[in-house]
């Protein structure tokens, strides 16, 4: 059976996916950004997954304004990687497990999660920026080291899904997973945040004790930072913070109990606090 | 209209459903702009162009004068709105410095400085709005 063995929680800024197609890292700027993913690039390989079940969002690139489905589970064969406005990244085209995923689908339909399923998607800097970090560079014409199963949530229109919602989602995507009958070994990905406002007067807002009063609810106390309200994330972590229930689908994923092997936090990445955490599953 | 719990916070505007239903048609003009052949007709004519997307006389002013805060006001998204700043050549940074008013320079010095603080930006009251 498929199995969920750890989880990883990761911002996603632009600006760092800008930094690696650049061949700028080292500078002195980014330099204490990647630092911090090193030991989680050596983490990635000794883990191995054959999947990455990976919760993101769409930055109005794949969706516009037409539609807007609060959760859209990623069913097509693969998904390229979007021109945002300034050129898709040079980054390899993105495989699912297509039969995995649709059996992902199914079930989270009939444990009534009424998701939306994309048979054909790009995929913007919300999904390959955490896939770079963790992996490190990929050329374009090479390939992932794991399939991509995306899970897209709609944090851009008020309201975002509840911390709670996303948590027992997260629930059920566990379920799921491990009701599959392949053995593949699984990581969730809970990407986004940390506090961030990159809109209006008051764009640049940082919270970093917050941020770091989060990281250690992931670890010690999920149901507490699932009953997180949408008031308090808009307040105190900025306007895009609230990018941060994306993580609550990841941790629902999860053991109550997991090990944490690893955290990082940084400010800033261009507007943006950095943050990055990866728990693992106890036996 | 009744005050929503968010609208003490100050320096800010929740892109909720209100918003999107004003914004609609300056939206799906921005976000045309992620596309290459898009951004050149565009910018081979504006006039022209914005003339297929039906939003509001103020909206299409504001399109024309790049005016970041006021597209946002009249229900435009940040990240819509970043397509339009993305053709111009200003990435998300830029535009922040700019839309707060401190320019580019003192903007990115002050994230590298930790960004802007919590204290004092939580309620209007604090910056002496209603």
């Amino acid at each position: 059976m498929a199995k969920i063995m750890a989880g990883v929680g990761c911002s996603h800024v632009p600006a760092i996916g800008v930094a690696m197609d650049t061949g700028i890292t080292h500078e002195e700027y980014w330099a204490p950004v990647f630092e911090g993913f090193k030991k989680s690039r050596e983490w990635m390989k000794k883990q191995n997954p054959d999947v990455i079940f990976l919760v993101y969002n769409d930055h109005c690139t794949a969706f516009d304004a037409r539609c807007i489905p609060t959760f859209a589970l990623g069913c097509g064969a693969e998904f390229q990687p979007a021109d945002e406005g300034w050129g898709p990244r040079p980054v390899p085209v993105v495989k699912n497990h297509q039969k995995m995923a649709s059996h992902i689908a199914q079930s989270l339909v009939l444990n009534e999660f009424d998701i939306t399923i994309m048979n054909e998607m790009e995929v913007d800097h919300g999904l390959t920026v955490p896939l770079s970090v963790m992996f490190g560079d990929i050329k374009q014409n090479g390939e992932w080291p794991a399939l991509v199963i995306p899970l897209c949530v709609n944090v851009v229109q008020y309201p975002a899904p509840t911390g709670n919602r996303c948590y027992k989602l997260g629930k059920a995507i566990r379920r799921a997973i491990e009701s599959y009958e392949e053995d593949l070994n699984v990581v969730i990905f809970g990407t986004g945040g940390m506090s961030h406002q990159l809109q209006y007067k008051r764009a640049g807002l940082i919270n970093s004790d917050w941020d770091k009063r989060f990281l250690d609810l992931m670890t010690e106390d999920p149901v507490g930072a699932s009953q997180i309200t949408h008031l308090e994330y808009l307040r105190e972590t900025g306007s895009e913070g609230i990018e941060m229930v994306m993580w609550l689908i990841m941790r629902g994923a999860l053991n109550e109990n997991v090990t944490e092997v690893h955290r990082h936090y940084h400010v800033p990445a261009s507007n943006t606090a950095v943050g990055h955490i990866i728990l693992e599953n106890n036996a | 209209m009744t005050e929503k719990e968010y609208d003490k916070i100050p320096g800010t505007i929740v892109f909720d459903a209100d918003k999107s239903r004003e914004g609609y048609h300056l939206n799906q003009f921005c976000i045309s702009l992620r596309l290459q052949k898009n951004r050149d007709t565009f910018n081979e004519n504006e006039e022209a162009y914005l003339d297929a997307y039906p939003m509001s006389k103020e909206q299409r002013e504001a399109v024309l004068k790049r005016e970041w805060n006021l597209l946002l006001e009249l229900g435009g998204n940040i990240y819509y709105t970043s397509k339009l700043a993305a053709n111009d050549g200003i990435n998300f940074q830029n535009l922040a410095g700019r839309m707060t008013g401190m320019g580019v320079d003192s903007y990115r010095e002050m994230m590298l400085k930790g960004g802007r603080s919590i204290e004092g930006n939580r309620d209007k009251s604090e910056w002496g709005e209603d």
